[in-house]
Parts: C-alpha cells; sequence; structure tokens
C-alpha cells in the first residue's frame, strides 16, 4: 500500500495547447499533498495524468515520467486499466453509481477486479471499506438502498469507500469538498487524516484553511497568462508554504485568499 | 420595493396574463385534442366492427366465427413482431453502444446518419427488398436448418420453396425496426454522464467493463421504450408483410415452411378490396384487436419503465 511517485518533467498537452509544464515533484507516502493555486492553472489536469484519466480526452498527451514502484506510468506497454487499479480517484462531484444500491457500489471495484468473490469476504470488505471512510453506522441499516439516495456528504464518503474497497495505493481527489456543507466537509477532512495511515493522498483544494489543515505538504501550482502552461512554482511541508514560502507569487496568494 | 409587495398582495388575486392565458389554452386543447382523437378511433372500430360480432359464425370468412377468424392473425402478427424484436433488439444496442463508445467520431456521426435515412424508407421498399433480394436468399439457410435442426419446432420445414416464410418477414421487420430502436437507445447512451463513466474507469474498468456498469444500467429503461417503439411498429407494419409473407393461416411456430399464419395488418390490406359486408366487419374487428393489442404493449412498456425510475433517480 502507499507508494511514493516520484513526477519527473511533466508536460501536459491538450492537443498542441500545453496545459502543463515542466512538473517535477516527490508525492510522499503516508501523506496528504494538497495542490492550490489559481483556476485554470491545470490541477485538475496535472492530478488526472497521475492515474492517466486525462487520456479520455482524445487529443490529451503527456511528456515526462511518473515513477511508481520504481515503475513509469507511462512506460510503453504499460495498461492505463492497470494503473488506475492502483491509483484511484474521488472527483469534485459525488458520483455513486445510480443503478446500483449503496452495497453493490462499494462492491463495484471489486467486481470488476477480481470477478469470483465469496460473498462472505465481499460482506467483508464492503463493511471495512465503508467503515473506513466513516459511513458504516450511517449506512449499514440501508445497504441495500439506491446510493444515489443519501445525502450529499454521505454520497462522497461512498465514493471514498468506493475507492478505497480496491485497496489502491494512491487516491487522487479533486476538489472532494467543494460541492459539500461545512459539516460534511469536516466529516471527509476527518476521514482524510485517518487515511493517510496507510495510503498516499494527493488532493486539490481552492480552500486554503482546508489545505493548511489536513495536508502535510503543499504545491502552488500558478500560470504565466492565459494561453500560457501552468507550472509549479514550489512544493514543500505545508508550514513552511504557509509561513516562510520561498516565492512572492506563493506567498501572494495565499495571503490573498486568507486576507 | 414597495411596488413589488403591492404586486405580491395583488397576486393573492392570481394576476390573469393574457398571453398566458391564451398559450394556456392552446396547449390544454392539444393535449383534449390527442385523447379526442384516440377515443374517436376506438369508437369507430367499436362501431363498425359491431355487426361481425352479432353475425351468425357461417357468415364469417373462413369456419368457425369470429374468435376462430382473429385468433391465428393475432398469433401470426404477435409471432412475427416478436420474432423480429429479439432479432433487432440485441443489434441495436450493439450498434448504439458502436456508435456512441467506439466508433471515431465521424464516422459515428456518419453511421448515425445512415441509420435515419434508413427509418425514412418506405416499407413499400422494404417489402419489395424482402420479396426479391432477401426471400430467395434465405432459401439455402432454410434448406440446411430444415435437414440439420429440423428436431427444433422452429425449424421443422420442409423449407418453402419460394423464401416468402415468417423467416424472412421477420428479419424485413428486424431490419424496418432496427433504426428506431437504435436513435432512442443512441441517444441515452450518448447522455449518460461522463460523471459515472470516470467513475467506473477511476476504479480499473477497462472499457467493456466500463460500458457494463456505467452505460448499460443508464440505458436499461431506453432499451425497453426503444423496443416497444420497435415492436409497435413490427406490429402495425403492413405494406412489407403483405409483400413478403406468402400466408396460409393457421396456427404454427414453423418459420420455414410454406404454411404460414398471417398478420392481421397485411390480412386486412390483401383482403379488404375484395370482401364486403359482413367480411368487411370481421376485418374490422381484426383491426381493432390489433388496436388493443399495441395499446396494451404500450402499457406495459410504461410500467415497466415506471418501476425501474426508482433505482434510476438522477442525483
Ligand atoms: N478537455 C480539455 N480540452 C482542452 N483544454 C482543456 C481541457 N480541460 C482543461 N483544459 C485547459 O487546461 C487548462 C488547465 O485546466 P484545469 O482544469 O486543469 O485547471 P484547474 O487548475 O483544475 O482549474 P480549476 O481550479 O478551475 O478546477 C485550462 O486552460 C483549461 O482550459
Ligand atoms: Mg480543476
Amino acid at each position: 500500500m502507499a507508494k511514493r511517485i516520484e513526477v519527473e518533467d511533466l508536460d501536459i498537452y491538450y492537443g498542441s495547447f500545453r496545459a502543463v509544464r515542466n512538473v517535477s515533484m516527490t508525492i510522499h507516502p503516508r501523506a496528504i499533498t494538497a495542490l492550490i493555486g489559481p483556476s485554470g492553472c491545470g490541477k485538475s489536469t496535472y492530478l488526472r495524468a497521475l492515474n492517466r484519466m486525462h487520456e479520455l480526452i482524445p487529443a490529451a498527451r503527456v511528456e515526462g515520467r511518473v515513477v511508481m514502484d520504481e515503475q513509469d506510468l507511462y512506460a510503453p506497454g504499460v495498461d492505463p486499466v492497470d494503473v488506475r487499479k492502483h491509483v484511484g480517484m474521488v472527483f469534485q462531484r459525488p458520483n455513486p453509481f445510480p443503478t446500483m444500491s449503496v452495497y453493490e457500489n462499494v462492491a463495484a471495484g471489486l467486481r470488476l477486479n477480481h470477478k469470483r468473490i465469496r460473498k462472505s469476504e465481499l460482506d467483508g470488505i464492503v463493511e471495512e471499506s465503508l467503515r473506513g471512510a466513516n459511513l458504516w453506522e450511517e449506512v449499514k441499516d440501508r445497504l441495500g438502498k439506491p446510493g444515489s439516495g443519501l445525502s450529499g456528504g454521505q454520497q462522497q464518503r461512498l465514493c471514498i469507500a468506493r475507492a478505497i474497497a480496491v485497496k489502491p495505493d494512491v487516491l487522487l481527489m479533486d476538489e472532494p469538498c467543494s460541492a459539500l456543507d461545512p459539516i460534511s466537509t469536516h466529516a471527509i477532512e476527518d476521514l482524510m487524516a485517518e487515511l493517510k495511515e496507510n495510503y498516499t493522498i494527493v488532493i486539490v483544494t481552492h480552500n486554503m484553511q482546508q489545505a493548511a489543515r489536513v495536508s502535510n505538504y503543499t504545491g502552488f501550482f500558478n500560470i504565466g497568462g492565459t494561453g500560457e502552461p501552468g507550472e509549479l512554482v514550489e512544493i514543500d511541508e505545508t508550514p513552511t508554504i504557509f509561513s516562510t514560502p520561498t516565492h512572492t507569487d506563493t506567498e501572494e496568494y495565499i495571503s490573498g485568499r486568507f486576507g | 420595493m414597495s411596488s413589488i409587495g403591492q404586486d405580491a398582495v395583488q397576486g393573492r388575486r392570481a394576476r390573469k396574463r393574457p398571453a398566458d392565458q391564451a398559450f394556456r389554452g392552446i396547449t390544454t386543447g392539444a393535449g383534449v385534442l390527442i385523447l379526442v382523437v384516440l377515443a374517436g378511433v376506438a369508437a369507430f372500430l367499436l362501431i363498425e366492427a359491431w355487426p361481425a360480432f352479432v353475425a351468425p359464425a357461417e357468415e364469417i370468412p373462413g369456419e368457425g366465427g369470429l374468435v376462430l377468424y382473429i385468433w391465428p392473425l393475432v398469433f401470426g402478427t404477435l409471432l412475427a413482431a416478436a420474432l423480429a424484436l429479439v432479432l433487432a433488439a440485441p443489434l441495436a444496442v450493439l450498434i448504439a453502444l458502436f456508435i456512441t463508445h467506439y466508433a471515431p467520431r465521424r464516422l459515428a456521426q456518419l453511421l448515425g446518419y445512415v441509420i435515419d435515412l434508413l427509418a425514412a424508407v418506405p416499407s413499400i421498399i422494404y417489402g419489395l427488398w424482402g420479396f426479391t433480394v432477401l426471400a430467395p436468399a434465405t432459401l439455402t439457410p432454410t434448406g440446411w436448418l430444415a435437414e440439420n435442426l429440423g428436431f427444433i419446432p422452429l425449424f421443422a420445414g420442409p423449407a418453402s420453396t419460394t423464401g416468402r416464410t415468417m423467416f424472412t418477414t421477420a428479419l424485413v421487420l428486424a431490419v424496418m425496426i432496427l433504426p428506431i430502436i437504435t436513435a432512442v437507445i443512441r441517444e441515452a447512451f450518448l447522455q449518460t454522464p461522463k460523471l459515472y463513466e470516470e467513475a467506473a474507469l477511476a476504479l480499473g474498468a477497462t472499457r467493456l467493463e466500463m460500458i457494463r456498469t456505467a452505460v448499460l444500467p443508464f440505458g436499461g429503461s431506453s432499451i425497453l421504450s426503444g423496443s416497444m417503439l420497435g415492436l409497435g411498429r413490427a406490429l402495425g407494419e403492413t405494406m412489407a408483410v403483405a409483400i413478403v409473407l406468402s400466408a396460409s393461416g393457421g396456427i404454427t411456430f414453423n418459420l420455414i415452411s410454406s404454411g404460414n399464419p398471417a398478420t392481421i395488418a397485411a390480412n386486412i390490406a390483401l383482403e379488404f378490396p375484395e370482401s364486403s359486408g359482413v367480411a368487411i366487419d370481421a376485418l374490422i374487428a381484426s383491426g381493432l384487436v390489433l388496436f388493443a393489442i399495441t395499446l396494451v404493449v404500450n402499457m406495459i412498456a410504461r410500467a415497466v419503465i415506471n418501476r425501474r425510475t426508482d433505482f434510476s433517480g438522477a442525483s
């Protein structure tokens, strides 16, 4: 579980448009890395490049290396499907499968990955994952009900349960709380703090306080101007970034948002 | 501020805006009109068919009265339509999937266009094609079926020598209903929110698995409603069946022999010009039955679709 990722000189293109330029960073295991930066600077683009989700967009491509376990995820012959089994993702909008029950949602990934799985074993993993996502107590009596019948915050935790049920090494989260109320946000933040014991977590957030509260490392992305590629300005331990950042851009962005 | 307040107070006596009122009247009228037309059709069929219900059995064409006259037609109609649906629906799902999830954009657009064109071809053309091209082409396969799979009642044979069989008819009907079913399913697949496809892929689903988890469940009710539309069309199809099917009455599941049950619509088209008196009333009575069948099919479809919406709630 929980693996280190080394990103080396990553460029990401949409067709001929370079959206992200020359990113290198180390993503530490058993820690939360937060990515912050103004809108359009390529945070989502970068995050999705870490599990090759961007390949769904026809013209999108990547140059550079993303190394996990001494394996470049972009090496020829690496199957993006395998990459995504190891690097899970939680999205901005909660997206439990609406045609499936709570139980089936959590089991969905397992049914894909190991076709034959005993019911008792599946029950165990579903419960464990829901407990892991701090949702078990709230849904244990309605496992057979549609997942879309839960509240937004519960749905997002259901999505986290679904993602951790397949036991990935890394969990990517793109603004997982931006559609949620403060209480649900708090629940997810608590959950992240627990999950980092076992996972490598990367989270994109627009919420400075959230980055400061939950993350161990913070990376600041910025963009030169419209049409320019986004780039990583700096990444460091979160307290350092928020107290004594190296770049004035970082300081201005952070203080602007705090002020 | 104060004027809004006044409005709100006046609003209690619901201000009537003339344009709103008029439009509301027009739309209500249109809604009522459709009901009136439907009731009118039913009334017409009932009144015109009435003499056949009360006529003595000997006056009804064939022997044994109205029920024995209509029942084989009902059987033939249902058999042809059901077979066509069984052939067309799976193919429609595959085509829709290909267009929405596999084909490159250009090809997908072209295919979509061709499918829509197919829907616009008049049924008489399908009939002629079935008669001149498809029927002869089925002779070899049906001969083989009769010889090797003859133990299955569907292929008991002996194989027809003209090819104008229930088998050919079902094939023609399948081609005819394919476009409408495909179009409905394709629309639904296109509208599968990216959100759920991404959720499946992020779990490590292959494309096929993604389709199974995130696309097909969404398309479920559209597959049903598309199929019902197709079934409706197949049930009522007249000209193509009249041309292709060489009917001899009778009730049989044997699809490839020369003895085939007729269908209600084709039977009306073929018999009407030469009928008079009670025979016409009997034909109209069979039309009434067809009307009832299509109504029931649609009602069942609605019921099934409604029952499933419980689990398809968009969040
Ligand atoms: N599918 C796409 N095709 C082409 N360009 C895209 C696509 N998605 C994003 N972009 C472009 O890439 C750049 C980075 O977008 P991205 O969504 O990664 O920004 P972001 O930092 O996540 O912004 P936000 O904070 O608003 O979510 C933007 O200029 C955007 O217009
Ligand atoms: Mg984003």
